[in-house]
């Protein structure tokens, strides 16, 4: 390349869009490839194949589409699925009719594209991708106008009004985020307590039965929940629903263990929140909430399924792996007269994820 | 009265010969004589084969599972403490000896995290031998009867109480490990939870019963028997339920399902894009009228 090509190429703002030509190319232009044409170019009985071919891929779909709306009435659904080779009739009718309806509507384009569309190849000359200068100019002066007539310069009282009124907007958010932070007004009591309460039964969860601590074998899992969760008239509790009854599930999920009172590692202050080797512990997760139940009896540990927090139940449930914070929550038990197993109290600290007021409790 | 008499008259009538009474009398005797040595031998010889089995099925130990569960059965420690080759077998009873030998996991072929199921290597005479010896070692829970799990018996509708009923408590306490579909999961430290699929619901009966390898036990005080029998009830029945949505790839949720989209589903689009674009027949020909 020349000197002065570089000087032509760097100069910013050329009104000469294509670099004019060197009087001498060192390398001639060797100018476009030979095009070989296609059967379908230079045979009348090829295009006129290619022509029946795709019309014939048309004419399937169109039957496929037809075909859609047959089996969506013709395969029962509901109560009494029909089904094929063990799948769903209907289904898989409705699947593979306007699948092939759009697949041959698309195989059909693309070869009138490769078979019948013109593919001579073409020159189009690069240009830059900035407008010509006398456009720029004309936008700049349209816009100046604008600004003019609409008087924003000339009226500082209207412009700082409205710079206010916009920026002002964010205050909106700030004070619905405000919330968010430590010391706001929400009402997070319920985020410390539980429905557990002294002397509510553990029961089964789904079964809702009482479980009476004799029953219980060492190496036993039992995903129990509050009694109260459960009302009988018998056991006089109230009955709730909606969104209280579903909060208070999430909340008073437990996990309860039996293993050789001898495993377990003791944790000073919970001596007697066990009864011969069973203990209990929230199924919620303290990384973010998740329900855990991937008990191994052999060790021990509980994992929770969401981000592998492992808790070592014979330990005062202590985190051995993952991103866990904090041990699960421990319920204390105890027997009442019968021989079931009974809360002594609600949890002795918030169940579940951490947030900023939980240590101040 | 009447009507007995009228009977018996009936029969004298038959019988003509004097010696009649005397042949009854003869038959009555061959015939309880016979039921006699049938029956009472039977039972003499059961007493006797319950030991013979015990005493087979501990030969059978020995020499196959006495390396590391120990002579005796009372497994062979480690010198880390807590672990163990083999654990004591002592009370774990015949449907623990049943289900590890009867799906194969036992013996090992080699030590590892899991015991994998695999084609039993004992048949089922010698399967009921180990389990007998193994029971005879101390109490431990039974291998269950067909009727404990089987809903056969029941009516249509209590047979679709249970199935429902089986799938809530199998969601509650069996989906952690076992995923929702019982397709199995993924365990810490290299172990897993078997697939449920194709497996007999006795087979699921022990497991709940004896809780193997990490799997925590669900005694008869945690589940009742009947819950356990819902639970293989909702199995038995949502691997007879045919594929309503199309192809389950294995219920895994969604790592097959993410798998299949991006290889299969993706990777098509590509192949069939770079196979649209590498080929257009060309001719040597040129057009005649160009």
């Amino acid at each position: 390349m020349s000197i002065d090509d570089k000087s032509t190429a760097i100069e910013p703002h050329s009104d000469s869009h294509l670099p004019a030509a060197p009087a001498a190319e060192p390398i001639a232009d060797p100018g476009l490839a030979e095009h070989h044409w296609r059967p379908t170019d230079v045979d009348t009985r090829a295009e006129k194949r290619a022509e029946r071919q795709i019309a014939a891929m048309f004419i399937a779909a169109m039957i496929f589409s037809v075909l859609f709306v047959v089996s969506y009435f013709a395969f029962g659904v509901g109560d009494n699925w029909d089904t094929v080779a063990g799948l769903g009739a209907s289904t898989v009718s409705l699947g593979v009719t306007l699948g092939m309806a759009l697949l041959l509507i698309g195989i059909g384009i693309i070869h009138l594209a490769r078979k019948l569309m013109s593919d001579v190849e073409m020159v189009e000359m690069r240009h830059p991708a900035a407008s010509p200068q006398e456009d720029r100019d004309a936008t700049i002066e349209a816009l100046n106008a604008g600004l003019d007539e609409a008087g924003i310069g000339r009226r500082p009282l209207v412009r700082n009004t409205m710079l206010g009124a916009v920026g002002i907007l964010g205050l909106p958010a700030v004070v619905l985020l405000r919330d968010l932070a430590p010391g706001s007004t929400l009402d997070i009591s319920k985020l410390a307590s539980t429905i557990w309460e002294p002397g509510m039964r553990l029961v089964r969860d789904v079964v809702g039965t009482p479980i009476k601590a004799s029953d219980i074998e060492v190496g036993d899992l039992i995903n129990a929940a509050p009694e109260a969760l459960f009302p009988t008239e018998e056991n006089g509790y109230e009955e709730l629903e909606g969104a209280p009854l579903q909060s208070e599930k999430a909340k008073g999920a437990i996990i309860i263990v039996r293993m050789d009172p001898d495993e377990i590692t003791p944790v000073s202050g919970r001596e007697e929140w066990t009864v011969d080797g069973i203990i209990c512990y929230s199924k919620i997760c303290t990384h973010v909430g998740c329900p855990i139940s991937l008990y191994e009896r052999t060790t021990h540990h509980v994992l929770c399924p969401c981000h592998q927090s492992t808790f070592d139940l014979a330990d005062g449930a202590k985190v051995v792996f993952g991103p866990a914070a904090r041990p699960l929550p421990q319920l204390p038990l105890m027997e009442d007269g019968e021989g079931y197993l009974v809360a002594q109290s609600d949890f002795k600290e918030p169940i579940g994820a951490s947030y900023w007021e939980r240590e101040k409790q | 009265m009447r009507l007995i008499n009228r009977t018996a008259g009936r029969v004298s009538r038959h019988r003509r010969g004097p010696l009649a009474g005397l042949v009854v009398l003869l038959l009555g005797l061959v015939l309880s004589g016979a039921l006699y040595t049938a029956f009472s031998p039977a039972q003499a010889d059961s007493q006797a084969s319950d030991t013979e089995q015990i005493a087979q099925g501990k030969e059978l130990f020995l020499a196959s599972c006495a390396f590391c569960h120990g002579k005796n059965g009372e497994g062979v420690p480690t010198v880390r403490e807590g672990y163990q080759i083999g654990p004591s077998l002592v009370g774990v009873g015949a449907a623990a000896a049943d289900f590890q030998v009867g799906t194969g996991r036992m013996p090992m072929a080699a030590p590892g995290a899991q015991a994998p199921r695999k084609e039993a290597v004992f048949n089922d005479e010698e399967v009921a031998a180990l389990a007998a010896y193994v029971a005879s070692l101390a109490p431990g829970p039974a291998i269950p009867n067909e009727s404990d799990y089987s809903i056969e018996g029941l009516s249509e509708q209590e047979r679709d109480e249970a199935i429902s009923r089986g799938g809530q408590i199998f969601l509650t306490n069996c989906t952690a490990c076992h995923n929702f579909n019982g397709a199995g999961g993924a365990l810490p430290r290299g172990g897993y939870a078997p697939t449920l699929h194709d497996v007999e619901g006795r087979y699921v009966y022990e497991a709940l019963l004896t809780g193997p390898q990490q799997m925590p036990t669900f005694s008869n005080g945690n589940l009742t028997p009947e819950d356990k029998r819902d639970v293989i009830a909702y199995l038995d029945s949502i691997q007879a339920t045919p594929e309503y949505g199309g192809f389950g790839l294995g219920g895994l949720g969604p790592v097959s399902e993410g798998l299949f989209a991006w290889l299969v589903g993706i990777g098509g689009l590509v192949g069939s894009a770079v196979w649209i674009a590498s080929h257009t027949t060309r001719t040597k020909k040129s057009k005649v009228n160009a």
